[in-house]
């Protein structure tokens, strides 16, 4: 058997056409059905045939340049291509006579005349299509020679970090061009000069691939049939012998790879094609940015310290887990089960967040457990919960397809979830209409071939002003959906509702004082998103299909919650919930926040989202764990770190999450930390929480262990072992049980398999999930469950899942950041596409290339007011603390506003950040801080201290002796 | 008053605050609602202990708390809400 690649049909699908017949052809005497529109290459490929082809790949459209694929139909002249040909009822094709023969190989011999005859030495050795098609044609000889004029002596560009690309292979099919104009969307490459002249080119003359606008998504290294782009690691290592399929650990987007081997080495990531999510497309992250499981800073030893200001000490895990287990044991003992806590992983899986919690709830007896999903999407959950009554979004990626307006707002998805971006893309390109709602100028605003209709940049913090306006505009202009209303909706809730922005001091024009955004576009946007747009016509419907989009620009902020359910208002007012093409998606950002949320990692729900008072839901979890639940809520993670300096909580177990460069206000997370008596780390690396722990626990990567996670769609993916963890051989979830047998909790799992059958038995919307379900059926999006077996990409299709959709009142109330002569500016944050959240993974990859540190982008106005360049080094300063940074000056932002990224410790971006946070879930208010900025000379006091005390805190007192390893 | 009673009163202010909209005497017991779904033991007996600093309705809250948990105001803090299965 050995490497089988993934099959490649030459052509998309053909778009389905409900009401449309299949059709019937004939090829090579083979009757064959296919869907109508389907092209004969396909066809054939479909079933049991493989014309030769090399400009054709079926994730771009058809080209026809090559000429290869020619075949001969029984009526029709010449010798058509098979690829631009779509198939006809009763079409005779015959796909191999002497003409053919005769241009085929005439093809060939003009390719080959032109190309290295390195094959043996080649990296694309047995993996290259040119080989293929030589071989299927026939090729013995090239009448031509090989003295003539050539491109041979091309040289090489290998400034990417991950892959070359060599022209000299190049056969300019254009397959790469195509692949990042129609996969990708970003519009990096070209092909420059005609003729023989025509090269591949990322850009001008003077670009090379990483100079160019190349986001490096790997889709050009994918299509490309010959070595001209190709990975370095296959360069390297060689062919890779087996593919093992699993789910990427960055983004929320969840996209699915087979993981190429050879043995227990990763020779590349490759995005597989029957991901739902992906449908074989990529990011830099998944696709490229694996190399940190093998980082020198790799943790592979337990390690423990007396106090954190000691040096850690290797011991064996013996030692590690029984010098845990004794003091939680004495510390509950002495404080009580409530002095004790867990944050779950929102990057480990499903099954690993399930034990975590179990841990606590079960073990240490409270609900202090809490997730990253309090940082980031807990107003979500709030809000969905409030206004349609389950928690979490409402349709699938495809559903895009569908979509005629897009409305994005708080989301920059081509730097965070940039697969669906693409996607969306694709949907713009096919003339969707797009409005955007950010600060700041994202690039989905004006990008290659997407514009968007209306770019409302407001200012930070008015998110509930210009949606509650955008309300107002549809309601008093009668573009309410009242039918739908009246049929899934509370009317009363409605009414009210109505009445409330229907008042004049919500009219855009009232409001444009606040919100800074011009009431004529304001009301223009809201039209658009309810109609269409002038000249709307469909026959299909009378009201255009919107979707809205929206990530932590929405819920970071004091009224997230309230920002998630103007949202939900929005939908329901113009009847966009409950069918394709329409809903309130939120972008959810890792890529298990979802199931870490699902498994009951929130302090007042147990899995499922059900309250902690249910009594029937405790009723089930205590039989099944033999423990008494407190049925008390528990502790969210800012209140723990209160109740840490307050003396009541002290003791931590944090799995795979890093508070202290991710939560708000570092020095009350430092303050926090330092007053517990036992923190114990759980991850990869030494990362900036564990500079205050007592107890590090290695961790093991997401190829290194066999689990689910579960992205933004509620998509449940299987993720597969590839390779044994470096930590001694521990998955998480094993690490987990070692800790709750030494406390006296008789677990006993010996796979991942079985924690998930626990799940389906307690959580009724996993009821119908299991590992061998999801290996038959590739995915299932939850609640899978009798009343939908095979699971529910689209919820409340016919009516809101859990009563009617409930319109709630949101007024609009300033947050208490306000600007002032001190701070006169507002500091926004967001993320960037190389690099991921706190950086810990991709701070430990190449993709430092592209971002090596965090810059501060401000406006030119407020610049120059201020002497600041490009460059230089600024001090960044809030209320509560500051930092420096380097500035870059850029009209992205209006002025009056800043924003920087996060990626990296030493920027300690959250001193600058406030505690205010959202009233409903305490999700922390990062989008707004007020800020000044002057100019400065270097690195502040703060972070050569921080610099200095975190650099002691990682001293390792000698490896761990041979011989006193235990296990 | 501590830091922590601080946060503690800006938080349930906050709650009630946003709850405003509908009308004094429901979000009073909106608030209490919140409060007694969302808030750990330690933190409700904070506030009920120490009530200076709260606004009308928060104040009204945490008294009507006193008495006892009152029944579930918002689809959000509804236990019988359903477990998301549909």
């Amino acid at each position: 058997m050995g490497y089988e690649p993934q099959p490649d049909f030459g052509t998309p699908e053909a778009p389905k056409q409900p009401g449309v017949a299949p059709v019937t052809l004939t090829i090579d005497g083979r009757a064959v059905t296919v869907p109508a529109g389907t092209s004969v290459m396909r066809a054939a490929a479909e079933n049991g045939g493989q014309i030769p082809k090399l400009c054709a790949t079926d994730n771009v459209k058809a080209f026809g340049s090559c000429r290869l694929c020619l075949v001969e139909v029984d009526g029709m002249r010449g010798t058509p291509a098979s690829c631009t040909t779509p198939v006809a009822p009763g079409m005779v094709v015959r796909t191999q006579t002497p003409r053919l023969d005769k241009l085929r190989k005439g093809v060939m011999e003009l390719y080959i005349s032109d190309h290295p005859l390195d094959c043996l030495t080649c990296s694309a050795n047995n993996d290259c299509e040119l080989q293929d098609a030589a071989a299927q044609v026939g090729l013995r000889d090239v009448r031509y020679g090989y003295q003539g004029d050539n491109h041979l002596g091309l040289a090489t560009d290998a400034s990417n970090p991950y892959f070359d690309f060599d022209p000299s292979k190049c056969i300019v099919c254009s397959r790469c061009v195509r692949a990042c104009e129609e996969v990708q969307g970003t519009f990096a490459l070209t092909i420059d000069g005609r003729g023989f002249g025509s090269k591949v080119s990322a850009g001008q003359t003077a670009d090379n691939f990483l100079g160019s606008e190349c986001v490096s998504c790997g889709a050009c290294v994918q299509a490309c049939p010959t070595a001209t782009l190709n990975e370095k690691a296959v360069k390297t290592i060689g062919k890779p012998e087996r593919a093992v399929v699993t789910t990427c650990a960055y983004c929320g987007v969840g996209c699915t790879f087979r993981a190429e081997m050879r043995g227990e080495q990763l020779v590349r990531m490759v995005p597989w094609k029957d991901g739902k999510a992906n449908h074989g497309h990529s990011c830099v992250k998944g696709r490229f940015a694996w190399g940190y499981a093998q980082h020198q800073d790799r943790v592979r030893q337990p390690m423990i310290r007396e106090s954190i200001d000691l040096p850690w000490r290797e011991v064996s895990w013996g030692e590690a887990i029984g010098f845990t287990a004794d003091r939680l044991t004495r510390i509950k003992a002495e404080h009580g089960a409530r002095a004790l806590g867990g944050i779950t992983s929102s990057r480990c899986t499903n099954e690993e967040a399930f034990l975590v919690q179990k841990l606590v709830r079960g073990g240490f007896g409270s609900n202090n457990v809490d997730t990253c999903a309090r940082v980031c999407h807990s107003p979500t959950g709030y809000g969905l919960k409030t206004t349609f009554g389950t928690s979490a979004g409402t349709q699938d990626f495809d559903s895009v397809m569908d979509s005629d307006v897009i409305l994005v707002i708080g989301a920059n998805p081509t730097d965070g979830h940039p697969v669906f971006a693409s996607r969306m893309k694709q949907r713009l390109r096919q003339g969707a209409k797009l409005i955007v709602i950010d600060p700041r100028r994202t690039d989905l605003v004006k990008s290659p071939h997407v514009e968007a209709s209306h770019h409302l940049a407001l200012q930070p913090g008015t998110n509930v002003a210009v949606l509650t306006a955008m309300a107002h505009v549809i309601v008093t202009e009668g573009l309410a959906d009242l039918d739908d209303i009246r049929a899934r909706c509370d009317w009363d809730a409605y009414e009210d509702w109505a009445h409330f922005v229907s008042d004049e001091r919500h009219s855009p024009e009232t409001l444009a004082a606040v919100t800074r955004v011009p009431a004529a576009d304001l009301r223009a946007a809201a039209r658009l998103y309810a109609t269409g747009g002038l000249g709307w016509a469909s026959a299909q419907r009378n009201r255009p299909n919107g979707a809205i989009y929206y990530g932590l620009g929405v819920t970071e902020h004091s009224q997230g919650s309230s920002t998630v359910m103007a949202i939900a208002n929005l939908a329901m007012v113009t009847g966009n919930v409950g069918r394709r093409g329409v809903g309130v998606n939120p972008l959810r950002g890792q890529n298990n926040v979802q199931g870490a949320c699902d498994m009951g990692s929130f302090p007042h729900e147990l899995s499922g989202y059900r309250h902690v008072s249910d009594g029937a839901a405790r009723a089930l979890f205590e039989a099944e764990w033999g423990v008494a639940i407190d049925p008390e809520p528990g502790l969210r993670i800012p209140n723990m770190l209160d109740a840490a300096v307050d003396g009541t909580f002290r003791a931590l177990y944090v799995q795979g999450e890093d508070i202290l460069q991710s939560d708000p206000n570092t020095h009350h997370v430092a303050a926090g930390l330092r007053a517990m008596d036992c923190v114990i780390v759980h991850d990869l690396f030494l990362n900036e929480t564990a500079n205050y722990a007592h107890v590090f626990l290695p961790g093991s990567t997401f190829l290194e262990k066999t689990g689910t996670f579960t992205n933004a769609e509620r998509r449940i993916q299987m993720v597969r072992r590839v390779m044994d963890p470096a930590n001694g051989g521990y998955e998480d979830w094993q690490v987990t049980q070692l800790l709750a047998q030494a406390l006296g909790l008789g677990w006993s799992y010996t796979h991942a398999s079985e924690i998930m059958d626990e799940i389906a038995r307690l959580t009724p919307s996993f009821a119908g999930v299991s590992h061998a379900r999801l290996d038959a059926d590739g995915s299932l999006q939850w609640p899978v469950n009798a009343a939908n077996p095979d699971g529910a990409p689209i919820m409340h299709v016919d009516s809101f899942a859990n009563g009617k959709g409930k319109f709630v009142v949101t007024e609009y109330i300033p947050t208490d950041e306000r600007t002032g002569p001190r701070y006169p500016l507002l500091l926004t944050t967001g993320r960037i596409l190389s690099q991921y959240n706190v950086g810990a993974q991709t701070r430990r990859t190449e993709n430092t290339v592209w971002h090596p540190e965090d810059m501060l982008e401000i406006h030119p106005t407020d610049a120059e007011n201020r002497g600041v360049k490009t460059g230089d080094w600024v001090r960044l300063a809030s209320r509560v603390g500051e930092t420096t940074l380097r500035a870059t000056v850029t009209e992205r932002v209006a002025p009056g506003v800043v924003y920087t990224t996060f990626h990296h410790p030493a920027t300690q971006a959250n001193v600058v950040t406030t505690d205010f946070s959202d009233w409903a879930t305490n999700c922390p208010e990062y989008k707004v801080t007020a800020v000044q900025v002057v100019p400065s000379n270097g690195p502040t006091e703060w972070q050569e201290t921080y610099a200095s005390w975190s650099e002691k805190s990682r001293r390792i007192d000698g490896p761990l002796v041979a011989g006193e390893a235990a296990e | 008053m501590s830091n922590t009673q601080a946060t503690l009163v800006r938080m349930a202010n906050d709650i009630a605050r946003n709850l405003a909209a509908m009308g004094e005497e429901k979000a009073a017991l909106a608030t209490a609602d919140h409060i007694a779904t969302f808030w750990e033991p330690r933190m409700r007996g904070a506030i009920l202990a120490d009530r200076a600093g709260l606004s009308p309705i928060a104040a009204r809250a945490i008294a009507a708390l006193a008495d006892h948990a009152p029944a579930h105001q918002t689809r959000a803090t509804a236990a019988d809400a359903g477990s998301d299965a549909g």
